[in-house]
């Protein structure tokens, strides 16, 4: 018999706020153990939450990218259960009435263009982090706990069984990362923990439309180690059912080092939340304008703007795989682009030296002004400054952000062009390098570089070679 | 008549003629409490020394001629399930015993704003849930009026210390009749504000949706300048209301002309003590013959009020009190795992009462039980809150009887969860529908213990309570505002 696989994918998101979902303690990362607490975050008693408005604009912002139908009224719950990483023994989130409802991703597979379709997208506070000093909680002889991360806004996105394998598992997620990075939503860092992914996947025989017992994946720390954890686990369900037996349902870990997914749990005995509306908050009603003032201010999502882009500049498939991973540049790329025409040139430089340079003088796209850019390109196509004047410039306006024009007034950078400029400098190489002229008289072309370098050097490298390589073949000949 | 004896309005003014200090005033009330308190037990901390700094810092001010509030100098005791900065707050729980607060409930920081020494912190029931003050893990409170009654509770400890002039103001919390149930057993004036008038940012959370801070005082007055000073919006409190405060005591006479009031009817066979109802007749009676028109009424949703609220505030606590594990801070049972650190922390932090309501709460929420319960005792709520409105549209305000009966004797009901639920019988609607309500003192009953009556108002409108109450209070000149510990005391006039 062959069977489906059946995926369901439940995203947890940290959502890019500089405070806490319910108070105003940092959310930056990487600090000292306990530092960025206040008595709200941690629980302490008496303490109560308060939104943090920023949290709900990004939250509905991502929802909206992800196409989903945000609730105009929606509602906090508590989600009660005891863990020490927990400080008030409950988790506020959204349970009946979450911030979005639907949704739907268009992912190109290998197949072709498929919509993964989302159940809800909720938002939730972050728990804390528990350190063992052994491998797990019920062995080590201690555990210490950071509550950095606790009260970090999370949005939860589940997904409809609509997923087939490993492998669109992973290409759903590549996807969704480009549109929650493009949205602003958050930095979507697994290494960081700031995008966390938990699977539940189950096998059915093909054709057939019902479910069968699912699995629950956790611990997934990359998008390689969802899809390599789905195959196995499809695999390992495959092998039961194809002998004859059947499936539990349970939790598994993805041990990343063995390549196995371990069961940590059997779902009979799962929790009960007893959920109920958190009393400390008021129902969360958002008003149209708020939502469509959002939704305009969304930037056209990757996919569109990758065809968009492919027809109107007629980049290639490289280019655009830089500007779509890197929607800045795309933003400084276009801007430059209503002012400065050849696109191609302008793409090449873009992704090229402009790139380069920003990596070496550790700047942002959006810190560049493209009408200097475009004023540099210019300089260069009209003949004014040469291509290695032009870096050196670029070098300086990523730096100080300076203009190139004003640049070469004041530095004298500007081409040497003209023979009465130039005959004068070639005069007198030919006439200190005489067994260099010998040599290019004997056919040896080399010498001709040679000269025409030494010509370079004198110009301080403003002249343009290729005229000055025509103008030094003129007057050895003259001789 | 000494300077403990006198109200805090009178205090004030002593102060503001310069006739006293502040540290005099203090110093009185610190003498009658090393005399009072051995026997009434109304004080988990007592915090003399800072109360005597912050007198004295606030004499130097008046010396300066600087600005300052009615009641700047004038002591306060607090209960203590409200947040101290520094000073311990246990919520007379075991598992709280030695938990200090890094920060101080907004409350506290009013009553410092406004220059208020604090005596101390003030006996409850275990995280708020009983009404006699029995359950506090440490001790009991006596009722001044006869040490062998109950003050009332949760707020007993506040309760107590005002009744016995250990204090001229205290803090109570009211969630289903905290303070009004041990307002009216000590025979002074307690209110429970609107839901959402007091910040509840700090006090530790029973049921955060009932939770209420209310004043304690003597007289009206009092309670007015006391509710002015911890009234107002809160933007660490998300269901604080953003209403502007009257200054609730620039005004306190009413004409009862233009009144109606709605006179609950309140029977014998329901439990109801004939001297209590007839209190609460003359009352009335009062109110009718300086005008206003006074109309029987029967709620038919009284009864409900009881089974919905012993399922709210437990289901509510059940959550709020899941925090105590021993993780953080208060006590910690170390085990040979996380599950019995968890349940042997619990197991011995928790008292019986807490436990059982927590009991109650898991099970009403559980899976499968919500329904039933939670959701069927939010929707009796809405009812109750819908009956008040309408009510409200024929009335300004309910009066009826805040307690059954005057207080009954320690022990009596300790062992009777039910008849000690039954107690706050009058008090739980009002606070299921986050309306304000206030007890005054009614007369005394032949046992000799206080009788108290009960006024309830459409949100926001404490002001018209208080008016009635201070009408009440002059009409009510011959009962004595003070119990008769004052006059086994030694030395007293
Ligand atoms: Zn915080």
């Amino acid at each position: 018999m062959h069977y489906e696989t059946i995926i369901g994918l439940e995203i947890h998101l940290e959502l890019q706020t500089s405070s806490k979902l319910f108070c105003g303690c940092s959310t930056s990362f990487g600090q000292e153990a306990n530092t960025n607490c206040c008595p709200v975050c941690l629980g302490l008693p008496g303490t109560l939450p308060v939104f943090n408005k920023r949290a709900i604009e990004l939250a509905v912002t991502a929802a909206l990218a992800l196409n989903s139908d945000i609730q105009l009224q929606s509602r906090f719950d508590r989600k009660n259960y005891y863990y020490p990483d927990l400080p008030k023994a409950y988790q506020i989130s959204q349970y009946e009435q979450p911030l979005a409802k639907g949704g739907y991703l268009e992912v190109e597979f290998e197949s072709g263009l498929r919509r993964i379709n989302l159940e809800r997208v909720h938002l939730e506070e972050e728990a804390g982090k528990l350190i063992h000093a052994g491998d797990s909680i019920f062995g080590a002889d201690y555990s210490l706990v950071d509550y950095n991360r606790t009260g970090i806004p999370l949005l939860e996105i589940v997904t409809a069984p609509d997923i087939r394998s490993g492998s669109e598992a992973r290409k759903f997620l590549e996807t969704l990362r480009s549109i929650l990075l493009y949205s602003g939503a958050s930095d979507c860092k697994m290494e960081e923990g700031s995008l966390r992914c938990d699977a539940n996947i189950s096998l059915r025989p093909v054709g057939s439309q019902g479910y069968g017992v699912k699995a629950e994946v956790k611990n997934m720390n990359s998008f390689r180690a969802v899809e390599t954890a789905l195959y196995y686990e499809a695999k390992r369900q495959e092998k039961i059912l194809a002998g004859g037996g059947t499936v539990i349902q349970q939790t598994c870990h993805w041990d990343e080092a063995e390549k196995i997914t371990i069961p940590i749990r059997s779902k009979e005995g799962s929790s009960d939340y007893r959920y109920f509306p958190e009393p400390d908050l008021l129902p969360l009603t958002l008003d149209k304008d708020f939502i469509s003032r959002i939704a305009e201010s969304l930037p056209e999502m990757p996919g569109k703007r990758r065809a968009r882009m492919a027809e109107h500049y007629g980049l290639g498939e490289s280019e655009l795989d830089i500007f779509i991973e890197n929607r800045p540049l795309a933003d400084f790329f276009e801007a430059a682009a209503e002012k400065y025409d050849d696109y191609k040139n302008l793409a090449n430089w873009v992704q090229g030296d402009f790139l380069y340079q920003l990596r070496e003088n550790d700047k942002k796209p959006e810190e560049i002004k493209p009408e200097l850019f475009v004023e540099l390109l210019t300089l260069l196509e009209k003949g004014q400054i040469n291509r290695p004047v032009a870096k050196e410039l670029l070098a300086e306006m990523i730096q100080n952000g300076s203009s190139p024009k004003e640049l070469v007034e004041e530095k004298g950078l500007g081409r040497i062009a003209g023979g009465e400029k130039l005959i004068p400098l070639i005069e007198q190489v030919i006439a200190e390098n005489p067994d260099a002229v010998e040599n290019y008289r004997q056919g040896k072309e080399k010498a001709i570089t040679f000269l025409v370098g030494r010509v370079m050097a004198l110009t301080k490298g403003r002249a343009d070679p290729g005229e000055l390589n025509k103008l030094l073949r003129e007057k050895i000949s003259q001789q | 008549m000494k300077l403990y004896e006198k109200s805090a309005a009178e205090l004030s003014l002593l102060l503001k003629k310069s006739e006293v200090s502040s540290v005099e005033i203090v110093q009185s009330f610190i003498d009658r409490i090393d005399r009072v308190e051995p026997q009434i037990k109304a004080f988990v901390s007592y915090t003399p020394e800072s109360a005597l700094v912050m007198a004295r810092f606030i004499d130097d001010k008046r010396m300066r001629g600087e600005e300052q509030h009615p009641l700047a100098g004038i002591p306060v005791a607090v209960k203590d399930n409200i947040c101290t900065e520094g000073i311990r707050t246990t919520c007379s729980s075991r598992i709280l015993e030695n938990f200090i607060p890094p920060y101080d409930a907004a409350v506290i920081e009013s009553l410092k704003k406004a220059g208020m020494p604090l005596l101390g912190k003030t006996n409850l029931d275990e995280f708020a849930m009983g009404s006699s003050t029995e359950n506090s893990a440490f001790h009991a409170t006596r009722n001044p009026w006869n040490p062998d009654m109950v003050p009332g509770g949760s707020s007993g400890g506040s309760a107590a210390a005002v009744a016995s002039a250990m204090v001229p103001l205290a803090l109570g919390s009211d969630t289903g009749g905290s303070v009004r149930q041990p307002a009216s057993f000590c025979g002074i004036t307690g209110l429970r504000p609107t839901y959402g008038r007091v910040s509840r940012y700090g006090l530790i959370a029973f049921a955060s949706s009932l939770d209420q801070i209310g004043p304690f005082s003597t007289t009206a007055l009092d309670n007015a300048l006391l509710l002015s000073v911890i009234s107002g919006y809160d933007l660490r409190d998300s269901t604080s209301l953003p209403n502007s405060v009257p200054e609730f005591h620039s005004d306190l006479e009413i004409d009862c002309k233009n009144l109606r009031i709605g006179l609950i009817r309140q029977d014998p066979s329901d439990g109801f003590d004939p001297e209590v109802i007839a209190a609460v007749k003359k009352q009335a009676a009062f109110l009718g013959d300086a005008g206003a028109e006074i109309e029987e009424i029967s709620l038919s949703m009284i009864d409900c009020g009881l089974g919905a609220y012993y399922l709210i505030a437990p289901s509510e606590a059940s959550s709020n009190l899941g925090r105590y594990d021993g993780v953080r801070y208060g006590l910690c049972i170390e085990g040979e795992d996380i599950e019995s650190m968890f349940s042997d922390t619990r197991g011995r932090g928790f008292g019986p009462e807490v436990k059982r309501r927590i009991i109650i709460g898991t099970y009403a929420l559980s899976a499968g039980y919500y329904d039933a319960y939670y959701l069927q005792a939010m929707k009796v709520r809405t009812l109750i809150r819908r009956e008040y409105e309408e009510a409200f549209k024929k009335y300004d305000l309910l009066l009826g009887a805040t307690t059954p009966t005057p207080a009954f004797k320690l022990g009596e009901k300790v062992d009777d969860p039910l008849q000690m639920y039954l107690s706050d019988i009058c008090n739980l609607n009002d606070a299921l529908a986050g309306i304000p309500s206030l007890s005054v003192p009614s007369g005394i009953h032949s046992t000799g213990l206080p009788m108290g009556i009960q006024l309830s108002a459409p949100p926001l409108q404490e002001g018209t309570l208080l008016k009635i109450a201070h009408f009440l209070e002059q009409r009510n000149e011959n009962h004595p505002k003070r119990p008769g510990i004052q006059l086994t005391e030694e030395g007293s006039a």
